[in-house]
């Protein structure tokens, strides 16, 4: 009960200085902002009283903190255009992390072309809402199975080499596939292609909310949809961990010999893995697509698959409330610090090589397995 | 005489190496049967080709009757034959509790469906196997029962040793391969956990092959023995037999 009401309390700040920090225009005062946020996490790290609340309080309880949190943040920003695109970047972004963490961070296969499998899903998308007469929500799907598919191509090479070659087997995948649709003509080329309104039911996401006195973005609609997928798959792969199969794939990532000695069909479970995470991060792109109206080569580039899998170590490799947190780092950072702007890429390499060097595990490791009864 | 295992011709070379010389081994139901040599005499090697984890370069390999030489590591786990080993292969990032299940695999329900949506039979499933895993773990050392939800890399490492007895016995083999199990234990240590070991396998009549290097461990809880020496079975019989045997106090014991 007492962990309940701290976690309310520290949900509340963290949302109070979210808006603090979207609202900001003046960079002194977002840098100040930026300042505190560093001297808190600090804090908190130091004094583990963050993780203490985190152990304490039920997961079903922080999942709908962070969800109500979502919501009276976009309730705030509901005029501000800009802060719900970047809020809604920040929760597509965690929904295909989420797909790399079950990959690399349960199963230990490595993927250095999630980017691409991002893109799959986004051209399944404009293909399918622009030549079918699909429901678009199902299109989702079939981005995320689109992007499943097209993975097996990478399964024999995957679970035939190890270590640094399958790593740099996805690496050839992903500078393959932007040349491909570079020069793919019915892909539009580097031109790319544009996407129909996305349309759920009675709602047309690009118009703009009138609801009586209630006004607000289009935005809100696409951060709405976001938050439910995430919301769903974030719940999936938690339970994802805490099950048998959870417990599989850890064996299958640390010790593959005693893990085949006890049974484990060791390219079953990377392929299941495999194929998930793929299909989550399909999902992802075919939404971002959507949200964005129009997609193209460049979008897709290997560096965007860095980020995506220096996401993963900054947060906490296997830990999805850590690649969380760091994906709002790296998205929003940039974005409201332009001095950074330029050398993001410079500044997102010294901050996993400080990780990787002092906090190996991540800003938020992962916690042990919560399988026991009443766990 | 019925036998559970049987090798005929067991060979493995490595390179030019004959680890594993024309092995005929037959050990029936019940038995503890002693494996024996000096360093390199190629018994892990042994378990490592009846486990599958190399393929056999010539000979067969029988478990109940049906041939098994070809099979993979998880087709022997599956007909009932599990194993340590001799350096810890614990996932020590992982919980006791979450090795002993790696350990029991082959009882566990891994279907998607039943593991993303039927939350309340799985819970009913964990519940079970912690009941199951603090009972065996209890036999062995009872404050370990308690310390089921640790991660494994942070016990003692005589409580990983039996950690990885119990990840070996959980699912009720057949026949369980002990590869110097109470290796860097005290001796008292080490005839406690063979005690509990035998305790076990009374009530379970497993059959056990053990790879010991302390002779008193040997004559205390084996029923029968095998002696290997650059891969070849030198004696067989019971202790009082094998060490009566002149080879094997050549090539063994170091005696004159
Ligand atoms: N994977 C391998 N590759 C090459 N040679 C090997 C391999 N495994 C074992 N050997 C060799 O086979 C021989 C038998 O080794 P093995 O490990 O079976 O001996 P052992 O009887 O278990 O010895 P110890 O008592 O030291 O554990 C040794 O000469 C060893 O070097
Ligand atoms: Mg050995």
């Amino acid at each position: 009960m007492k962990t309940t009401g701290a976690a309310a309390l520290i949900t509340a700040v963290v949302t109070a200085f979210m808006w603090l920090l979207l609202r900001a225009e003046s960079q002194p005062s977002i840098a100040v902002l930026i300042a505190l946020a560093v001297a808190a996490g600090v804090v908190a790290a130091r004094s583990r009283s963050l993780a203490r609340v985190r152990a304490g309080a039920p997961e079903r309880v922080v999942q709908g903190f962070a969800f109500a949190a979502v919501v009276v943040l976009a309730l705030l920003l509901r005029g501000d255009d800009f802060s719900l695109l970047l809020m809604t970047r920040v929760l597509i972004v965690i929904l295909a992390c989420l797909g790399l963490n079950v990959q690399f961070g349960y199963a230990g296969v490595v993927n250095f072309a999630g980017a691409s499998f991002f893109g799959v899903g986004g051209y399944t998308a404009a293909l399918l809402c622009t030549s079918t007469r699909l429901p678009h929500l199902l299109i989702l799907l079939c981005g995320g199975a689109a992007a499943a598919l097209v993975g097996t191509v990478l399964l024999l090479p995957v679970l035939r080499t190890r270590g640094h070659y399958a790593a740099l087997i996805t690496i050839a995948f992903a500078l393959l596939f932007r040349t491909f649709l570079e020069v793919n003509d019915t892909l539009g080329g580097p031109q790319g292609l544009k996407l129909r309104e996305l349309v759920v039911g009675p709602f047309h996401f690009n118009d703009a909310i009138e609801l009586g006195a209630f006004e607000g973005s289009f935005y809100l609609r696409y951060l709405a949809l976001a938050l439910v997928v995430l919301t769903i798959f974030f719940g999936l792969v938690l339970r994802l961990e805490r099950s048998w199969i959870g417990i599989t794939l850890d064996a299958v990532r640390l010790d593959e010999i005693a893990a085949a000695t006890f049974g484990l069909e060791i390219a079953r479970w990377k392929i299941t893995a495999f194929t998930l995470g793929n299909f989550i991060i399909g999902v992802a792109g075919a939404l971002s697509a959507f949200m964005i109206g129009f997609i193209a080569p460049n979008n897709y580039a290997f560096a965007e698959s860095l980020i995506l899998v220096s996401i993963l170590l900054l947060g906490g490799v296997g830990n999805p409330w850590g690649l969380a947190l760091a994906t709002a780092i790296v998205i929003l950072l940039p974005e409201k610090l332009q001095v950074i702007q330029e050398y993001r890429f410079l500044l997102f390499a010294a901050m996993v090589i400080l990780i990787l060097l002092f906090r190996p595990a991540g800003l938020v490791p992962r916690p042990p397995r919560r399988l026991e009864p009443g766990g | 005489m019925t036998a559970l295992l049987s090798c005929r011709g067991l060979t493995r070379t490595f390179g030019g190496l004959v680890a594993l010389d024309a092995l005929d081994v037959e050990v029936a139901e019940g038995w503890v049967l002693g494996l024996i040599g000096p360093n390199g005499s190629g018994k892990t090697t042994f378990f490592n080709v009846l486990t599958g984890l190399f393929p056999a370069s010539a000979g067969q390999i029988r478990f109940e009757n049906a041939e098994i030489t070809d099979l993979k590591p998880q087709g022997v786990y599956r007909i009932g034959i599990a194993r340590t080993f001799q350096r810890s292969r614990l996932c020590l990032p992982l919980s006791v509790f979450d090795n002993l299940m790696v350990g029991n695999h082959r009882n566990l329900n891994h279907g998607l469906w039943f593991n993303l949506v039927r939350r309340q039979a799985l819970r009913r499933q964990v519940e079970e196997n912690v009941a199951a895993a603090r009972e065996l773990l209890t036999i062995f050392h009872a404050p370990l029962a308690a310390r089921l939800f640790e991660p494994a890399g942070g016990i003692p490492m005589i409580d990983r040793r039996r950690v990885e007895v119990c990840r070996a016995l959980i699912s009720r083999p057949k026949l369980l391969l002990l590869d110097e199990p109470s290796a860097g234990m005290t001796h008292e240590e080490t005839l406690q956990l063979m005690d509990d070991i035998l305790r076990v396998q009374r009530k379970l009549g497993l059959t056990i092959i053990l790879i010991e290097h302390e002779m008193s461990v040997i004559e205390r809880i084996t029923s029968h023995c095998m002696v290997l020496n650059y891969g070849r079975k030198i004696a067989e019989g019971t202790y009082a037999q094998v060490s009566r045997n002149l080879l094997v106090r050549q090539a063994y014991l170091g005696l004159e």
